[in-house]
């Protein structure tokens, strides 16, 4: 039975069946009649330019459809850049490269056969004239003097140029500083790497005219508009964009690549199917990356501990292309979260975004807001080991106190409500913190090197209100949509714009609206993915499905029972005003007895015999909602550590996290989405980095060989618990659970690691990953040092 | 050059003619239309297209389907009996231990083989034996609970 505990209840996911038992829909699954598959012959140089391509060999070869290299691409345009900011280099990103190839994997044919096999043997056969240039991958050096030139519109690499906060205020805070701490912190690139790989099959329907292409995407209606509107010119009407079971997304699939959408242009051309599918290697080279970024940060102290300031001044690699969302990551998402959860009176951040012979760096889970975190969290550790403070007292002495309704950042952000030190004291608690140091001193003296590292975070997740974003240099609206249509059997079908790759939509949206009705999940569907059925949507990315979408659906709700007021009121011929909505019915209110079922309702709105004057017949409802604000997820991760120091061997002994994600609507699948986000953001502390030949520009980290992801015996059970603030922001008063681990755990890691260096002195590393080479290297340096 | 290679698959004969350089996994999708296995690689890392040859667990990506002429196959699909899901298919769903569901199959079918070889892992043990399958979802934390839900359960038998 339906009841008003849906709503914060662990209900078992209804999506697993089938998963579990092989019954998925990917992508890469789909088989069409007539279908072909198609192979991208891509760049194997990190910047060259083409003086010549040559297809016939390869055209020839058994079972080829077709080959297209860019100059086919007549009329089709440029792969747009939808966020702007004041003065970007905006150069051209063709699907198929022409003139030249700018990373290593750029694309700059397709090769179309009857069989994927047969397209690889033609793609080998396909020559490429290669006039190499000299590349440049490193962040620092990119937009140096020298460097080769990426793009003629930004002669020194440099796609832009931005700051915020207040420079003189910053500047004044400095002066007045008893201490001042100065690191430099380098947050490496990384690989999204969802476990399912990139795909697309593209369909073109000679006899309507119209296309239908069902592609690995976090956001379908956002890649058929960017494709349709600014890529090929075709009308958006005509293109049906499905994107059914995904694999994982984690940023990658939110983003509109090439090869879609040259698969789309292509099919058209050979009128059949073709079918793409994605190698883990050419994820590697062509998935969006993430991060990359080299910043000087410098914290002004005073005395006691204080914040007196904080300065930033951060290089962002963007790669050779800018991609979909590329400007806004380490501008907006990321300057934007330095005030953190602490109190400082003046901030100042400027950022340089550049060029490199890269692949395209955009969001990746967190995106900007884990760099941002990181820095901030490890300059607070860096700030108190120059003040000898402890980690913990740094921080409560420098928490925002608890505030529900609204606290001004210095970065631009009003936060929405917040207790963060009730947060971390729990985590505190869980640790048994002052037994841990005594604990930690006694293994210290038998030569064990124990550390502990904190990191009390927040997110901004929800990204909004439109009016703000598009001010801010957005080429998009960030709303969502939500329908509900009733059947007349009482049945439900709620159509979202967000999308499902792991989230768990099927369940947690079906428990909203099973409470809001009080009827059964079971007679709820959720629709999402497919343009064909879903009005319009933005998409899931930055933590927004529960919080923009699922309050959309809430408004559909809302609007539905009080047409349902109006129908029920008819039939009990009392007044629409005296109606309310209790338990699966409509019940005039104080006469319990006087009540009509939901399922009567929705029967009667389509066969509307007895009906209200002037209410139109039927039951579906559709809104969309634009936030007022962000939402602030916020916590307190702790790591514990244990360090080999002959071997550099980092080793998790436990991970602790408190997480406050407003309410919570399934708990069970916020802790799972918790423990995905806290592993991956171990393994950037720990393992994980996209790492370029210097010279070649080759991504030397590039399969699952080389880039070491983690491993289920490479990570400990976490150990997880939450406070509970809800958001004034929306009507659910949930804020978003998708990144936090994310965000959170990579400073918790790796202040554990300098926390266990600190006999040696260490207060800081420059880099990540933690390896054991790297930490061994740090102590064998700091013991030369002493 | 085509060769005709025959075997069973999940219980119901397969015959195809391939090119022998065809792999397992792609004879499974593609011929035998059997997509819960699943490619995530092209290394052999990730697991994901983890079946079992002759009871054996195997990556499906490291077989030519010409190796597996004769051969007995189970991949994912044929693992619950009846419409009755096996032990370890209901640890997964009752702990949670699948976001996106990609890697899932995979995960099952090689912790099949595990409480097969050893019916009552510890913790470690499972984590160690879970070496040759990678999941982006979950941090492993409820696939390995999952797994301890299923030897608890196959162990009541």
């Amino acid at each position: 039975m339906a009841t008003a505990r849906l709503l914060g209840a662990s209900i078992k996911r209804r999506e697993d069946p089938r998963f579990i038992t092989g019954k998925g829909n990917y992508t890469d699954d789909l088989k069409l009649a007539g279908m072909t598959h198609a192979v991208f012959v891509r760049s194997p140089h990190a910047n060259a330019k083409i003086r010549k391509i040559d297809i016939a060999a390869a055209s020839k070869a058994p079972g080829v459809v077709k080959i297209f290299t860019g100059k086919d691409m007549a009329g089709v345009n440029s792969l747009p850049c939808g966020w702007l900011l004041p003065d970007l280099k905006v150069p051209p990103h063709m699907p198929l490269a022409t003139d030249a190839a700018r990373y290593v994997g750029d694309p700059v044919a397709i090769v179309i056969a009857e069989t994927r096999s047969a397209a690889q043997d033609a793609a080998e056969l396909v020559a490429v004239d290669w006039d190499v240039q000299p590349s440049v991958t490193s962040t620092e050096k990119a937009a140096a003097k020298g460097s080769p030139r990426i793009h003629e519109v930004a002669p020194d690499n440099v796609a832009f140029k931005w700051q915020i906060g207040d420079a003189a205020a910053t500047d004044a805070a400095f002066k007045s500083a008893a201490v001042t701490v100065k690191k430099r912190i380098v947050n490496q690139r990384l690989v999204a790497n969802p476990m399912e790989p990139r795909a697309c099959v593209a369909r073109y329907d000679e006899s309507t005219g119209d296309w239908t292409l069902w592609v690995t995407s976090q956001n379908p209606h956002v890649h058929r508009l960017l494709m349709t509107a600014f890529v090929l010119g075709i009308p958006e009407h005509k293109v049906r964009v499905i994107a059914p079971d995904v694999g994982g997304g984690f940023g990658s699939k939110i983003f509109l690549y090439n090869e879609e959408t040259v698969c789309t242009w292509a099919t058209k051309q050979i009128n059949r199917p073709i079918r793409w599918t994605s190698s883990r290697s050419e994820a590697f080279q062509t998935d969006a990356h993430g991060r990359d970024h080299v910043t000087d940060a410098e914290v002004a102290l005073a005395k006691d501990g204080k914040f007196l300031g904080l300065r930033v001044k951060t290089t962002a690699n963007l790669g050779a292309y800018l991609s979909t969302f590329a400007p806004a990551v380490p501008t907006y998402l990321y300057a934007t979260l330095l005030n953190g959860v602490y109190e400082w009176p003046a901030i100042h951040a400027e950022v340089t975004g550049v060029f490199s012979n890269t692949t395209p760096v955009d969001a990746y889970r967190g995106a900007g807001r884990p760099e941002a975190c990181y820095l901030l969290e490890r300059m607070v550790d860096a700030a108190a080991a120059a003040l000898k403070m402890d980690p913990a007292d740094i921080r409560k002495k420098n928490f925002i106190p608890k505030f529900d309704n609204g606290y001004q950042t210095k970065v631009a952000l009003s936060y929405d409500s917040g207790n963060y030190g009730a947060a971390f004291d729990k985590l505190l608690g869980m640790l048994d913190y002052k037994k841990f140091r005594a604990d930690q001193a006694a293994k210290r003296a038998q030569g064990k090197l124990v550390g502990i590292g904190f990191s009390t975070y927040i997110e901004a997740c929800s990204i909004a209100p439109s009016k703000v974003v598009g001010s801010l240099g957005a080429q998009a609206g960030l709303w969502e949509s939500g329908k509900v249509q009733v059947h007349p059997t009482g049945k439900v079908s709620v159509f979202t714009g967000s999308h499902s790759h792991g989230q768990g939509h099927e369940t947690t949206m079906a428990q909203i609206v099973a409470d809001s009705l009080g009827i059964p999940m079971d007679d709820i569907e959720i629709v999402h993915g497919d343009t064909g059925r879903v009005p319009f949507g933005m998409g899931t990315y930055g933590s927004r499905s529960a919080s923009v979408g699922g309050t959309a659906i809430v408004m559909s709700l809302d609007k539905i029972k009080e047409k349902g007021k109006k129908i029920a009121a008819h039939l009990l011929e009392a007044n629409p005003k005296d109606m309310e909505y209790v338990g699966g019915q409509f019940v005039v209110k104080g006469s319990p007895q006087k009540a009509i079922p939901f399922g009567q309702v929705a029967l009667t709105a389509y066969v509307p015999h007895n009906y209200p004057e002037g209410v139109e017949p039927g039951l579906e409802e559709t809104s969309f909602y634009d936030p007022a604000n962000f939402c602030f997820p916020f916590g307190a991760h702790a790591c514990v550590v244990e360090v080999d120091p002959d071997t550099g061997h980092v080793e998790i002994v436990r991970y602790l996290a408190v997480d406050d994600v407003g309410n919570v609507i399934n708990p069970m699948i916020v802790d799972g989405m918790v423990h995905g986000g806290i592993a991956q953001g171990v393994a950037q502390a720990l393992w994980e980095e996209a790492v370029y030949d210097v010279d070649s520009g080759q991504l030397v980290s590039g399969s699952m060989m080389d880039y070491t992801l983690p491993k289920a015996d490479m990570l400990p059970f976490y150990e997880t618990d939450r406070t509970e603030t809800p958001t004034r922001v929306n009507p659910l008063g949930v804020k978003g659970a998708g990144e936090t681990g994310t965000i959170a755990s990579t400073p918790a890691v790796v202040n554990a690691v300098v926390d266990a260096l600190s006999g040696f002195g260490v207060d800081h590393i420059d880099a990540m990953p933690m390896t054991s080479e790297r930490v061994w290297k740090t102590v064998q340096a700091a013991k030369s040092k002493k | 050059m085509k060769k005709t290679v025959s075997m069973t698959i999940n219980g119901a004969p397969q015959s195809h003619e391939v090119e022998p350089r065809l792999l397992l996994v792609h004879y499974i999708r593609e011929l035998a239309g059997l997509t819960g296995t699943h490619v995530g690689c092209d290394t052999s890392q990730c697991g994901a297209c983890t079946v079992h040859v002759n009871g054996v667990a195997v990556k499906s990506c490291t077989l030519l389907s010409v190796q597996c002429d004769g051969a007995q196959v189970l991949t994912i699909e044929g693992l619950a009996k009846d419409g009755k899901l096996h032990p370890i298919q209901e640890g997964f769903w009752e702990k949670h231990g699948l976001q996106c569901g990609f890697c899932t199959p995979g995960m099952i079918m090689s912790a099949h083989q595990m409480l097969q070889r050893n019916p009552r892992p510890t913790e470690a043990q499972i984590r160690h034996d879970l070496e040759g399958n990678l999941c982006r979802c979950t941090g492993y934390h409820n696939i390995v609970k999952a797994i301890q839900y299923a030897a608890e359960k196959m162990a009541g038998k």
